[in-house]
């Protein structure tokens, strides 16, 4: 940008047809030029880099004799997808990554979306050490606690339950979202809900119709990111579910490397496309929103 | 709005209508509370309960197999830890795992990636940025199936070094640590990429380029204008890296379930290992408090830097 105008100040002022000033080919700026290409360059052999192990789950996806190398299929087929759509491999446990992680992430965010509202509009002495210690939470590795959340699920009856487990995630998601929550609910403008305090409205219909529908792009970024952090999660349903039927397809992925000796690579890589491809989407979904969407400044008037 | 009176104090700025209107609207002092009940009740519950859990059972010597009481033993755990060669190689891999690959790996090539971003075009930045997220959001368990492939003996990476006519590797069996951290490079690095272009971008141009007027090479601005005005991001990154590589599972046990015999067993491995396949809570648990411990001690660190924000 900054090449542009200093460029631009070296085109002569007399320049002044319809056209934009023709820039002057300076020393610099074909320094410029050599800089971006070397960038380009650069950038180029570290996606490369990147994209290998992603080509593989493409490429084998659609090979019926896929094995461990990257090779694009000769004789591209959805074999290895039709042999994986069945109730067994791929629509039992997506359903159950289904109803844990939605089930947790809807309590996540009406927990968080509730707790942050007093977090960000009334002060307290409690509040800053309250939020400190949010804050820290969001930190602590949560894969140490597991070995004790076990032991604490076997005692209370909670193991290998599908609720369990959602609460678990649940709270294990928590500390981050109140803290998220609260940030997008301190950037909405308090004047517009004392306007609707005056107006009589009371906290919880102030919480609803004004804070709420301000709050839309910020919710959505805290139940889309919840979710996606809750279905790749591996470790916490490897640890808290046992039976075979209840497994979500993060664990159930381990059957691929089932007792029967040779794996099927492809049908690995096309399940592994199935169970991705959600939070690719809802990846995609945020990262729109992230662009855009967060100026509340039409709501509030002069 | 125009009913403050002229003797108020200056600092007090809301209208008493407004003032009034809003505790009405607020319910009581305490009552306005409420709604964090629910949050604060689950993280007591499942959070806070489990890590004193933990507490407590580090200094027990509870085991899977049905023992009718665990029994109080006091440091008996830690003492073992300390004696256990298994243990401090776990450590030992644990420090390698998050040097290699969080402090040394997705940091710096993170800082690269998004200053390399900043010069080039539009096209190629918008590529590299959703390959390297693409890899940052495919879930754990799947990003350990790739990288497995990748590194297998019969893997792509192989073939690449035959067809440069270099010598092959058996990567997950000669040296699986280097492979799962290039793994969790590969996996981490668009974190510190999007904390570092987000950070790079609000540098203002005019520092650089008053640099640049006045003599300033590229290194010598990166140096001395760059890295200082962004050391902040660099803190909070490095931070952040670290505590999310010290609780890495599902990628190592993808790859290489902590093998060939322990050699790339880290912490969480270990902790698991003990307490499930050996049946050993207490012992795991000791581990795992140990762990928790680091942790703790890292995310103080991070809020302390996070102070101004909150």
């Amino acid at each position: 940008m900054s090449s542009a105008v200093r460029a631009g100040t070296g085109a002569r002022p007399s320049d002044r047809s319809g056209r934009r000033p023709v820039l002057r080919p300076g020393r610099r700026l074909s320094r410029r030029g050599r800089q971006r290409l070397a960038a380009d360059a650069g950038l180029l052999v570290l996606a490369a880099a990147f994209v290998v192990p992603l080509l593989w789950l493409v490429f084998a996806s659609l090979n019926a004799e896929a094995n461990l190398k990257v090779r694009p299929p000769t004789d591209p087929t959805l074999d290895n997808f039709s042999a994986v759509l069945t109730d067994e491999i791929t629509f039992t446990p997506m359903w159950n990554s289904l109803l844990i992680c939605g089930g947790a992430t809807l309590l996540t965010v009406l927990c968080a979306s509730l707790a942050a509202y007093p977090l960000s509009r009334f002060r307290s002495r409690f509040s800053r050490p309250y939020l400190l210690t949010i804050l820290f939470s969001t930190c602590l590795p949560i894969t140490a606690v597991m070995v004790p959340v076990y032991a604490l699920f076997v005692q209370i009856n909670l193991v290998d339950t599908m609720h369990g487990t959602a609460f678990f995630l649940a709270t294990s998601q928590l500390p981050f979202a109140v803290w998220l929550m609260k940030n997008f609910m301190d950037g909405v403008p308090v004047v517009l809900e004392e306007a609707a305090w005056t107006d009589g409205a009371n906290w919880w219909q102030s919480l609803l119709r004004v804070i709420v529908p301000l709050m839309g792009p910020g919710m959505t970024v805290v139940t889309i990111y919840s979710f996606i952090m809750m279905w790749g999660n591996f470790f916490v349903p490897f640890m808290l579910l046992l039976s075979p039927e209840k497994l979500p397809a993060a664990v159930s992925i381990f059957t691929f490397f089932g007792n029967y000796g040779a794996v099927a690579f492809g049908e690995l890589a096309a399940f592994s496309m199935l169970y991705s491809a959600p939070v690719l989407v809802l990846y995609i979904l945020i990262s729109r929103r992230l662009g855009g969407g967060f100026t509340l400044g039409g709501g509030v008037k002069g | 709005m125009s009913t403050v009176k002229v003797t108020a104090p200056p600092e007090r700025r809301e209208a008493p209508g407004s003032e009034r209107a809003r505790r009405r609207a607020n319910g009581g002092r305490y009552w306005r509370w409420l709604p964090v009940a629910p949050a604060t009740a689950l993280m007591l519950l499942f959070l806070a309960g489990p890590i004193g859990y933990c507490a407590y059972l580090a200094f027990t010597d509870m085991q899977l197999t049905g023992q009718a009481t665990s029994s109080f033993v006091g440091l008996e755990n830690f003492r073992r830890a300390f004696q256990d060669s298994d243990f401090l190689n776990a450590v030992v891999l644990t420090l390698v795992f998050t040097l290699l690959s969080s402090i040394v790996g997705q940091n710096t090539l993170g800082l690269l990636l998004a200053g390399l971003m900043q010069r080039a075009s539009k096209a190629v930045r918008s590529v590299t940025g959703a390959v390297v997220i693409c890899a940052w959001v495919v879930p754990e368990i799947v990003a350990g199936f790739l990288l497995y492939t990748f590194f297998h003996k019969e893997g792509t990476l192989n073939s690449i070094l035959d067809w440069l006519h270099l010598p092959s590797q058996n990567w997950l069996y000669t040296l699986p640590i280097l492979a799962v951290s290039f793994a969790n490079i590969w996996r981490g690095t668009a974190f510190s990429m999007l904390i570092y272009s987000a950070a790079l971008s609000e540098i203002p141009t005019e520092v650089s380029e008053s640099a640049q007027v006045d003599g300033a090479n590229g290194i010598k601005r990166i140096w001395y204008i760059t890295l200082p005005m962004i050391r902040r991001s660099i803190g909070t990154n490095l931070m952040l890296n670290t505590l999310q590589t010290l609780s890495v599972f599902g990628l190592i046990w993808a790859m290489t379930r902590g093998g060939p015999g322990n050699r790339s067993t880290t912490l969480p491995v270990f902790m698991y290992d003990q307490a499930f396949n050996k049946a050993l809570i207490g012992y795991g648990t000791a581990v795992a408090l140990l762990l928790l411990v680091v942790g703790a001690l890292f995310s103080l660190v991070y809020l302390r830097l996070m102070r101004e924000e909150v």
